[in-house]
């Protein structure tokens, strides 16, 4: 029995169920919203990077030249790489200033 | 006409989140051999056809991307003069040593002014391909996988667009085959030749420096198109966009994303180039069926998305 938990996104107001195990992104996609833009969903390209505003959550890999170590502690995500261990809230993240390629 | 100078893409290096699952999809999905792996835990691959050590290395790190684009030339003579070239330009360069890289001569590696990294060779270990060249046979049966034909272009995206383009046409012997405009008439995207294939690279401008957009792998025919769509699907790998065909160059394709988000194409056709023909133009308003010829429309993550 797979556990169900509610993503609420801030901006625009919507919500919609992702379970255990299923990426935020995937199940954005399987409710048929558009609101993060859907990328390489492999955590390369950045384009789902979001904020965490409270909830937890599992992580894969993620890359670093589009969340820092410090800003994943501070909840910036990729959406397609989470998934929740209890309900969500969201925003979407663009990044501030996008040093890809820093070296 | 002998192809003398640069002769092909030699290899990629890409960067992978996760080196298990990006070996497990290359080998299984790709249908590319696992060559070797180095002490640095480098993975090497190459396509069943392929003749040389390797045309693609993997590096787990941090983030995903393309280290290195290699190109390989005629002969060692050849890369020292042009190494002098590239030096006489004001392009400085590096030499990295024989063995570095397994199955690998010396290199010598130089910075384009899109920041990418890329190294000119001219000797590596050949393996051969699966058919050998005695009494071959015709056909390698069952092709694990996609089982695309060779590694075959990039398409590299960064700012300096003029500059890459100069270099290449003056130091290291390509042609411009086609070219797509911006409203302003200046180079959106180059596709350039070193052979008579219809591209070896192609640059498109973009803030991002030092990007990639797709590694390209060839296939015999639209079929071939067809079935990687088909086990891009089966494998439930992330589609960007296809099958399709593009206006410039007149591919027929579908690319999609490794599992670390490195985009890939696998496509067949083209035309075949001669350095005295002259390039083909697309301009601003021709943008949709230049790149997507059959549905006209642009499309917002194949044009922004890079890793």
């Amino acid at each position: 029995m797979t556990t169900n938990h509610d993503i609420k996104m801030v901006n625009p107001s919507v919500e919609f169920p992702c379970a255990e195990g299923e990426f935020v992104l995937t199940a954005m996609q399987r409710s048929g919203l558009n609101v993060i833009d859907v990328g390489c969903r492999g955590g390369g390209c950045g384009a789902c990077r979001i904020q965490v505003v409270d909830g937890t959550y599992s992580r894969r890999r993620m890359s670093r030249a589009h969340v820092s170590e410090m800003e994943e502690l501070e909840g910036v995500a990729l959406a397609c790489r989470i998934s929740p261990t209890s309900p969500l809230l969201i925003a979407i993240a663009p990044p501030a200033v996008q040093e890809l390629f820093s070296e | 006409m002998a192809i003398s100078g640069v002769m092909r893409p030699g290899f990629s290096q890409l960067r992978v989140l996760d080196m298990d699952e990006a070996v497990s999809f290359y080998t299984e999905v790709m249908g590319l051999k696992l060559v070797a792996t180095d002490s640095e835990g480098r993975a090497y691959f190459k396509t069943l056809d392929e003749r040389d050590h390797s045309s693609l290395i993997l590096r787990e790190a941090d983030r995903a991307g393309i280290d290195l684009c290699a190109f390989k030339v005629r002969d060692e003579e050849t890369l020292t003069n042009l190494e002098k070239d590239l030096n006489d330009y004001g392009v400085p360069t590096e030499r990295i040593p024989a063995g570095e890289l397994l199955g690998t001569g010396e290199r010598v590696r130089f910075t384009a002014p899109t920041g990418h990294v890329f190294e000119l060779f001219a000797t590596r270990e050949v393996v051969g391909n699966e058919l050998g060249l005695l009494n071959p046979e015709a056909i390698v049966a069952n092709r694990p996988g996609i089982s695309p034909i060779r590694l075959d272009h990039w398409q590299l995206h960064g700012r300096d667009i003029d500059g890459v383009r100069d270099l290449f046409v003056n130091v290291l012997g390509f042609s411009v085959v086609e070219k797509l405009l911006m409203e302003d008439g200046t180079d959106l995207g180059v596709w350039m030749s070193c052979s008579t294939k219809a591209h070896d690279v192609a640059f498109v401008r973009d803030d991002r420096d030092g990007s990639l957009h797709h590694a390209s792998y060839l296939l015999d025919t639209w079929e071939h198109v067809l079935r990687a769509a088909d086990l891009l699907t089966v494998h439930r790998v992330a589609i960007d966009i296809g099958p399709l065909r593009h206006g410039i160059t007149r591919g027929t394709t579908i690319y999609a994303f490794d599992p670390s988000g490195n985009r890939f194409e696998t496509f067949c056709g083209g035309y075949d180039w001669y350095p005295d023909m002259e390039p083909t133009i697309w301009t601003a308003d021709q943008t949709g069926r230049a790149i997507f010829y059959h549905t006209r429309e642009l499309n917002e993550r194949f044009l922004t998305v890079v890793t």
